[in-house]
């Protein structure tokens, strides 16, 4: 037996809505096995994993806790990954980005006013642009592939991080653990709804930045550049649209959202810089950016599918008994299974048996 | 044995799963295909060959073990890509996704439990000799396979038949399909070849270089033997090199921790990293060697016509 | 019922191939005898192709049978027909560019010879037979000729009984067909059938013994070539009679010069491409000049400085006086100047993407009702596509489909009807008509007779030697990034600009049999 794939005369606009969907429920499908491996039921595994984790109400808070970085993050890949730039170290720039919004409160403790929430957004998204310039110039100057530049930096940030916490920015009167000073009032995000759950503005921004870049993407010049630079880059020359500018545009643009997720994470669930202020979410944004069709729109539920699978691996510790480290199992099957959905797009799968006859003279 | 003998040595061990990693992977591009999974191979191998190595008390048989998952892992990885003509980039990065979590997944009751190490060689007489005995004959054995790797790709590649087709194929596919030449199958081996080396550099870690599980014990190594590929301008003599360029950085790196130098330790451990980014921004400078070593289907989905 | 020696070499009994409901090729019979020269004269897109791939083995047939030598035979890889003796020349050459010659050939030739044996038989042969070539060259280095010799040799190696060549001089120089020619009639004598596809009538006419006329997938009619005329040729082929371009009366000799190009010089596009070495001609309003040359010679190089998708000097490129070498394409757009680049589709055009958006890709900034702001008008976007498939006479599938979907004909007559319908003062044109269908070339040459006719000035570059005269007024030829002086094309001829095609270099000597 043997699998064909046959070109389909144009790209099959029911498929793009289908195939994520399709790769969801398989990966539910390897989700339900592997648990049965395990030597769990896996109708009880799953309802676990994917439906006790919101049926509260302050586990959905949590859940759009996790979902505001997700989603910002993924929208801006969409960008890059859509105009062929493979900004791989989102995890990195959201770091900096969390590192630099912290620098006011951490630095200037004293300084406690209205003035100091938003100017530590824009210092986050400045520190996540200037994290994601570094592989933008040496792919747009020496022409340095950006898939290992970028993440070259993520382990880089890693260690800035770990130092600045654990050196010169570590909580005087902390007894000595590795973690700043605690944000002061006005250096938090507020909550939305104090009263039911920890949920806080960040993810009201994360929808409307999400937005914005759905409508760019869509509607504008801009994002019809992003399309056709990533489709067929000559045709892009012939129009008239600089490749290089947009290797900064994207970066910079990917790079500001994580910035943004970085500082939105450090002001508003933790309130303090830590040692790690990401489990992975800069990778999993990958996982969103492909999950929603690489439009940021799509990304705002993908997000949320994506947060869902973090509740879904505390909760299977707690509950089974389980590794918390099945979540990225998920996650991993679900990028696999979207990708391997996604070939539907353009092409018809044929299974043909009996391999071609050979030698019939 | 002295100080420097000690140093050669832990630069080999540290260079070596790098170079094998590296050499497999440089054949996968070899024929075109990108596979940005290694890390996620790789720390398959390094799970599953401490954990059959444990069960059964046997390290060789852990060593087997880590190939197989390395080449399993990479036949999903071969399925999409060739088969199902997925993104090469994106599935590579799937790859090391689920990688990741699989092996935490598989080595969870085996984090904090002592394993099996693979013994070095020792011959009598010769491992005993001064500086060159325990360097050429003291060894742990996947050292000399890495060693033969580098020499056997070589001369598979560039003096033998199969090799030339599998260059001409990651120079041009469509004129590898108009002769006659089986490219998918081509390149499911080359793929399947590169994780049976990225699930042995997998392997050496687990137990070899440090035998134990800890999760994501890989730790970007084989990212850099992505780099180091690149780096190599996919020539195999080259990649020798800067595994061992790198195996040297990052043992110094180490050394100049014990000694407390003052420069923060984070700094020293990023250093291999900010060194590989240094490296990758030199080579990209000589355009034209690029472009003569570049295999020109890189990364790009082949579909036979029918 | 086997026959050997002078009979039938090869029959097709019933061949058919399907793509969906689509056939390519539908019930082909014909039957060649060793030592014939045989054409297989067809349209783009009337299943020459599919039929010799089949042939070839690079494609399995969905009905009938294959003869060889009189026994049926399936061919299930190119392996299987090189070991029965089939070679095949290919249009788009199936060469490596990053591997020497001799590994190029290795690569066709069974597993058990020695690179090293093979490097010394291919020099022996080439030899032989008229074509030089070195075993230890790399295929980026060589000449578009010398790499489709690379391709004969490879085939004479394996001592082939049928040779199938597909449209081998489209890359040629007059000359350098000739040699091949003097190479393949001696392959005839000596007994090799030779399977020759083409769409030039007159090199079918005057090389080949008998025609077998294929369209729309059908074979048509068969002929001894030398019987027919161009004309009744061209009529079995297309179906249909053949549109005539309308003359026009030329006089631009004192009109205004709207393109000036002074000493322009640049380096290849790539590492391995021809550079342009000090260029210098004028185009005036209302004439059409062409450039002529093989492809590879350096005109991507001057198209791409041409439209700024390159910038050079500012006064190496003149448009109406004013220096713009150092402008975009956009910004030579807004001065009046339009292109259409040579490949369809991924240059001129985004495959996946539909009409209305490929409307947007070159209009963008020009067309003053296309946006608001950074925002963009879908709607004017169709309503300008709708207009374009109208006048150029588009047809489409549907209201608004992809461009990938489009036939090569209708796309290049919606890609130069998207840039001149606004009107335009200058016209650059790469290939027009490169692989596009009889009726469709014949219409886009006379949309840019009469675009020259409403006072824009054409450059047009392009291959095709019997386009040039019969469309430019004045004619310069491109080899290895020089450009000869324009000559008015009433006052030379073929040979004439076939010579200066070989350039520089002094063409190989054909070794005569």
């Amino acid at each position: 037996m043997r699998l064909e794939l046959i070109k389909r005369s144009a790209p099959a606009p029911a498929m793009r809505f289908l195939s994520p969907l399709l790769g969801l429920f398989l990966a539910l499908i390897a989700g339900a096995i592997m648990f049965s491996a395990l030597g769990k039921a896996p109708d009880r595994a799953l309802y676990a994993f994917f439906i006790e984790p919101i049926s509260e109400m302050w586990s959905v808070h949590e859940l759009l806790i996790k979902a505001a970085p997700l989603i910002l993050m993924g929208a801006g890949l969409c960008i890059c990954f859509q105009s062929n730039n493979w900004n791989i170290g989102a995890e990195g720039q959201m770091i900096v980005g969390a590192i630099f919004g912290a620098a006011l409160p951490i630095l200037l403790p004293d300084v406690q006013n209205f003035l100091i929430l938003p100017l530590m957004l824009i210092f986050g998204i400045m520190g996540g642009m200037l994290y994601g310039f570094i592989p933008a110039l040496l792919k747009a100057k020496f022409k340095t592939n950006e898939i290992l530049t970028s993440l070259m930096l993520v382990y880089v940030a890693q260690m800035l991080l770990d130092w600045i916490v654990r050196g010169p920015w570590r909580n005087p009167e902390g007894l000595n653990f590795p973690e700043s000073r605690r944000f002061h009032e006005w250096a938090r995000i507020p909550e939305m709804m104090p009263a039911d759950g920890r949920a806080n503005w960040g993810f009201v921004i994360a929808i409307v930045v999400a937005i914005a870049l759905g409508v760019m993407l869509a509607k504008s010049l801009k994002g019809f550049e992003v399309k056709v630079i990533g489709t067929s880059p000559k045709a892009a020359q012939f129009a008239g649209f600089d490749a290089k500018k947009m290797i900064f545009f994207s970066f910079l643009l990917a790079g500001g959202c994580a910035g943004l997720a970085g500082i939105i994470e450090v002001a508003g669930a933790t309130g303090q810089l830590r040692p790690t202020v990401s489990p992975g979410y800069g990778f999993t944004a990958i996982i969103v950016a492909y999950l929603g069709r690489l439009n940021p729109i799509g990304a705002i539920v993908a997000g949320l599918v994506l947060a869902l699978t973090y509740l879904g691996g505390e909760a299977a510790q707690i509950s089974l008994g389980l590794s918390d480290k099945i979540a990225r199992v998920f996650q991993g099957l679900i990028l696999f299974f979207v990708l391997a959905c996604d070939t539907l797009i353009l092409y018809k799968i044929r299974l043909s048996f009996g391999a071609a006859q050979k030698g019939a003279a | 044995m002295g100080m420097t003998e000690a140093i050669l040595l832990t630069i080999a061990t540290a260079a070596t799963p790098l170079l094998i990693a590296a050499i497999g992977e440089l054949v996968v591009e070899r024929s075109g295909v990108l596979n940005l999974g290694v890390e996620g191979m790789m720390v398959m191998g390094a799970v599953g060959g401490f954990v059959i190595a444990s069960l059964t008390g046997n390290p060789w048989i852990g060593v087997l073990a880590a190939i197989a998952l390395g080449v399993i892992t990479s036949l999903l990885f071969a399925f999409l890509t060739l088969s199902l003509a997925a993104n090469q980039v994106a599935t590579g990065l799937s790859l090391t996704i689920l990688g990741l979590g699989v092996s935490s997944l598989m080595g969870e009751q085996f984090v904090g439990q002592a394993g099996k190490k693979l013994g070095n060689l020792d011959f009598p007489f010769l491992t005993d000799l001064p500086l060159v005995g325990p360097l050429l004959f003291g060894q742990d054995p996947i050292f000399y396979i890495s060693i033969a790797l580098v020499f056997g790709v070589s001369w598979f590649l560039f003096r033998t038949r199969v090799g030339l087709t599998l260059r001409s194929i990651g120079n041009n596919h469509h004129s590898a399909h108009a002769l006659g030449i089986p490219v998918l199958r081509y390149r499911y081996l080359a793929v399947m070849f590169g994780g049976a080396c990225a699930g042995l550099a997998g392997g050496h870690l687990s137990l070899v270089y440090t035998p134990q599980w800890v999760e994501n014990m890989t730790a970007g190594r084989g990212w850099i033997a992505l780099a180091l590929v690149v780096f190599a301008s996919w020539r195999p003599a080259r990649v020798l090199a800067g595994a061992y360029l790198f195996g040297a950085v990052s043992i110094g790196q180490l050394h100049a921790q014990a000694l407390g130098i003052a420069v923060p330790s984070q700094l020293l451990t990023a250093l291999p990293f900010l060194a590989t980014i240094v490296v990758l921004v030199l080579i990209s400078q000589n355009v034209r060697a690029t472009l003569i070593n570049t295999p020109a289907m890189l990364g790009r989905p082949f579909v036979p016509d029918r | 019922m086997t026959t050997n020696g002078g009979g039938t070499l090869l029959a097709l009994d019933g061949i058919s191939k399907y793509y969906g409901s689509f056939k390519a090729n539908d019930q082909i019979n014909f039957a060649i005898q060793a030592g014939e020269i045989h054409a297989l004269l067809g349209e783009n897109g009337a299943g020459k192709s599919t039929l010799v791939k089949m042939l070839y083995g690079s494609l399995q047939p969905d009905e009938g049978r294959i003869l060889w030598q009189g026994k049926p035979v399936h061919i299930s890889n190119p392996a299987e027909a090189r070991a029965l003796g089939v070679g095949m020349v290919f249009q788009h050459f199936s060469l490596f560019d990053a591997l020497t010659v001799a590994e190029n050939i290795a690569l066709a030739m069974p597993k058990d010879q020695k690179l090293s044996d093979i490097a010394k038989r291919l020099e022996a042969v080439s030899k032989e037979y008229g074509l030089p070539l070195k075993a230890d060259a790399r295929i980026h280095d060589l000449s578009v000729g010398e790499r489709q010799r690379v391709e004969i040799v490879r085939c004479l190696l394996q001592e082939p009984k049928l040779l199938i060549l597909d449209e081998p001089t489209s890359v040629l120089t007059p000359q350098e067909s000739e040699d091949l020619f003097k190479v393949l009639r001696r392959l005839s004598s000596e007994g090799t059938a030779i399977l020759y596809i083409s769409h030039k009538l007159a090199e079918v006419q005057a090389l080949c013994q008998n025609a077998t006329i294929l369209r729309h997938g059908k074979v048509v009619g068969e002929c001894v070539p030398a019987e027919e005329t161009p004309l009744s040729l061209a009529k079995m082929m297309v179906g249909d009679d053949i549109h005539e371009i309308a003359p026009r009366a030329t006089t631009s000799d004192g009109a205004e010069v709207i393109l000036q190009v002074s000493d322009l010089t640049a380096d290849g596009l790539t590492g391995f491409e021809t550079s342009l070495k000090h260029i210098n001609f004028g185009v005036r309003m209302g004439e059409v000049a062409g450039i002529a040359g093989i492809a590879g010679n350096g005109q991507s190089e001057l198209f791409a400085v041409l439209s700024g998708e390159r910038t050079s000097a500012p006064d190496m490129v003149k448009i109406n006086g004013e220096p713009v070498g150092h402008l975009s394409i956009l910004q030579r757009r807004k001065k009046g100047a339009m292109f259409v680049s040579e490949e369809r589709l991924g240059h001129a055009a985004v495959p996946e993407m539909s009409l209305s958006d490929n409307v947007v890709l070159t209009r963008h900034g020009l067309e003053k009702d296309l946006q608001t702001g950074p925002f963009i008008r879908h709607g004017t976007a169709k309503r300008l596509k709708d207009k374009i498939a109208q006048m150029f006479d588009v047809r489409k599938g549907n209201d608004d489909p992809t461009a990938m979907s489009l036939s090569g004909g209708n796309l290049q007559k919606f890609v130069l009807g998207r840039e001149v319908m606004a009107g335009a003062k200058l016209v650059i044109v790469n290939q027009p008509t490169w692989g596009v269908d009889a009726g469709s070339a014949a219409q886009l040459r006379q949309n840019l007779i009469d675009l020259a006719a409403a006072g824009a000035a054409i450059l047009v570059i392009s291959q095709d030697l019997d386009e040039l005269f019969e469309i430019s007024d004045r004619l310069a030829t491109m080899a290895e990034g020089e450009l000869s002086d324009f000559v008015p094309t009433s006052q030379t001829n073929r040979n004439e600009v076939g010579l200066k095609m070989t350039g520089a270099f002094v063409p190989a000597e054909g070794a005569s049999a």
